[in-house]
């Protein structure tokens, strides 16, 4: 007897482990579903914005050929009749890029060189965080020190009627975009093995000239991605420009002029497009070249770190 | 006697201080900005300011219903880019292989993280507040925020995640445990702080964010703080730009003491994030 209820107590049990652990795989499946849904999400929104950006964008192409679009040199988009000509905002662009790049590439590498090669560790200790520091100052807080602090300086050192231009944008971006500039070229100097420098050293090399001709050199790919990354960031930043690189909306012949860079152009613009009217559209369509420059930009860097990665994996 | 330099010593010495004037560029004015705007902005911080709404046009009152806003999307963005962020960075480390998927995951969340700030808006506003009819709500502004955060909280999890050791996950599956069973008490838990920390990055980030809520719609002033997620919203960086740049006769004070909540804000964060990440070494080191 007692022998039979112990057998059916043990029935029992089995039969709810059974279920507990159907159920546990019924909840594992929902949840590793869930998983497989997350790790899509990123493609999801990556190709919504590709689509939003054509679907509302291209219209404007209706309207205006691409040559007018692209080459076209008057924005005046409330006039009857309107045109779109982007040419002064992509100049403006090219502009800031350009002054951007030219000021934060050799600070950039040269402290990522100093950091990496140089620096005692309680220096690179200090040094670091406030570097980290400086990637996480907003965007407007920098457009807000530009226009306080910046332009005065820029106007007098210039001369200039006002000192919100392009040259004013330029800095603050180069500033902007130093710590990833830094970050990546440092990680891509440390990463060259010790075995380059004492070989170098071994052969009478001065701790500059091994720096100079063995760690720059090796890293270079990586020197290159961080600049690329540099170059992404400066052509993607809105506020900084917005507010401080003077919003004129003729090309820029020189950086010194107040000017209009095509992120500056789509925020102050939007405001005021109706929606899937001809403005509307260009806008867009502006934040279409926005997107494919810097998918080319960041789509370069990314195969130029791999390959970088790999160099010394051997 | 003075021992004469090599010239390739000479060299050697100005190259090193070119470097170190390099990294003084680089290092002198953020301690300049962070004192300045401290100075500045201290003069304007009162109880009043932090707690009160703005009257006439921000010029005078406090900016309460902007600091609430931004509390609110810094809320709103982690709410949705964290589980998302985890369960993705969970697919890419345990749960991928190496196949077109993968690959395609992976490039896109590198593609995303380079995409400009004023085209999420774009697509905030094309999507989140017209096509699903939000409007220009918190809501909206939360997802826009978080798609642009996603990349973060993707990399930063699948990190954690694969720094965890493999023994952790083979004694684990050893006793018997499943491979969700092994993510979920095993693999989590020791992933937390890189997980936490990555969060706590993207909440910063979202607070300072100013494009994407200029597209899809902050508001300047509200009579009525938000009641729901569907209601328009303040925000301290829109704030910010607002009374700098287009606001004029503001009282300067005013604008640095909104710039230095801020910035209190936004750094606050992130050194909550680093102080997160040190602590978790120490005690990895010391177990």
């Amino acid at each position: 007897m007692k022998q039979k209820q112990r057998d059916s107590d043990a029935e029992a049990a089995a039969v709810l482990a059974v279920g507990l652990v159907r159920r546990w795989r019924l909840g594992e499946k929902l949840i590793e579903g869930w998983i497989y849904l997350a790790g899509g999400l990123a493609i999801v929104v990556l190709l919504g914005i590709i689509i939003l950006l054509v679907k509302e964008g291209m219209p404007i192409f209706f309207d205006t050929p691409p040559w007018e679009f692209f080459f076209g040199t008057k924005w005046y988009p409330v006039s009857e009749p309107p045109t779109f000509g982007i040419m002064p905002f992509f100049v403006a662009t090219l502009w800031v890029t350009v002054v951007a790049t030219a000021i934060s590439v050799p600070i950039g590498v040269a402290c990522a060189a100093y950091l990496s090669e140089v620096a005692p560790d309680g220096v690179r200790e200090t040094v670091k965080p406030i570097i980290e520091l400086l990637a996480g100052f907003p965007s407007v807080v920098m457009g807000f020190i530009g226009l306080m602090l910046l332009s005065p300086l820029v106007q007098s050192a210039f001369n200039l009627n006002t000192g919100l231009s392009g040259l004013t944008a330029g800095i603050m971006l180069a500033f902007m975009s130093l710590p990833i500039i830094i970050s990546v070229s440092e990680d891509a100097m440390r990463a060259v093995p010790d075995g380059f420098r004492q070989a170098s050293y071994a052969l009478g090399a001065t701790k500059w000239e091994t720096i100079w001709h063995v760690c720059i050199p090796a890293a270079l790919s990586g020197i290159t991605a961080a600049v690329m990354l540099g170059v992404g960031r400066a052509i993607g930043e809105t506020m900084t420009v917005l507010m401080v690189a003077g919003g004129a909306l003729a090309v820029p012949v020189s950086p010194t002029e107040p000017m209009m860079p095509m992120t500056a152009a789509i925020a102050s613009g939007i405001g005021n497009a109706v929606r899937g009217g001809l403005q509307y559209q260009a806008l867009f369509a502006i934040g279409l070249i926005l997107f494919v420059l810097t998918l080319f930009v960041n789509l370069v860097a990314d195969r130029v770190l791999e390959r970088q990665k790999r160099k010394f994996q051997r | 006697m003075k021992t004469r330099m090599a010239p390739r010593q000479i060299s050697q010495r100005t190259a090193f201080s070119l470097l170190i004037t390099a990294t003084a560029v680089v290092v002198l004015p953020v301690v300049v900005i962070i004192i300045v705007i401290i100075l500045n902005g201290a003069g304007a911080i009162s109880w009043d300011f932090l707690t009160q709404a703005p009257v006439q046009a921000g010029k005078a009152g406090g900016i309460f219903p902007a600091i609430l806003g931004t509390f609110y999307l810094m809320l709103g963005t982690i709410i949705i880019a964290l589980p998302v962020g985890v369960l993705a960075g969970v697919y890419l480390s345990e749960y991928a292989i190496d196949n077109w998927m993968t690959r395609t995951v992976n490039l896109a969340i590198v593609n995303l993280a380079g995409v400009p700030s004023i085209v999420y808006g774009l697509f905030g506003l094309g999507v989140f507040v017209l096509m699903f009819h939000m409007g220009m709500s918190l809501l909206a502004a939360s997802l826009t925020l978080a798609c642009q955060a996603l990349a973060m909280t993707v990399t930063t999890s699948r990190e954690a995640i694969l720094a965890v050791p493999r023994e952790y996950r083979e004694g684990s599956l050893a006793v018997g445990a499943t491979r969700w069973q092994t993510i979920r008490h095993v693999v989590l838990p020791q992933a937390m702080p890189g997980v936490i920390t990555g969060a706590v990055l993207a909440m910063s980030r979202a607070a300072g964010e100013t494009a994407p809520i200029l597209v899809v719609g902050a508001a300047f002033f509200l009579p009525a703080l938000p009641n729901s997620p569907l209601d328009q919203f303040m925000a301290l960086p829109y704030h910010l730009y607002t009374v700098a740049a287009h606001i004029p006769g503001m009282p300067k004070s005013t604008i640095w003491g909104v710039a230095l909540v801020l910035l209190a804000v936004v750094l606050s964060f992130n050194v909550i994030a680093t102080i997160i990440r040190l602590r978790a070494r120490k005690r990895r080191y010391s177990t």
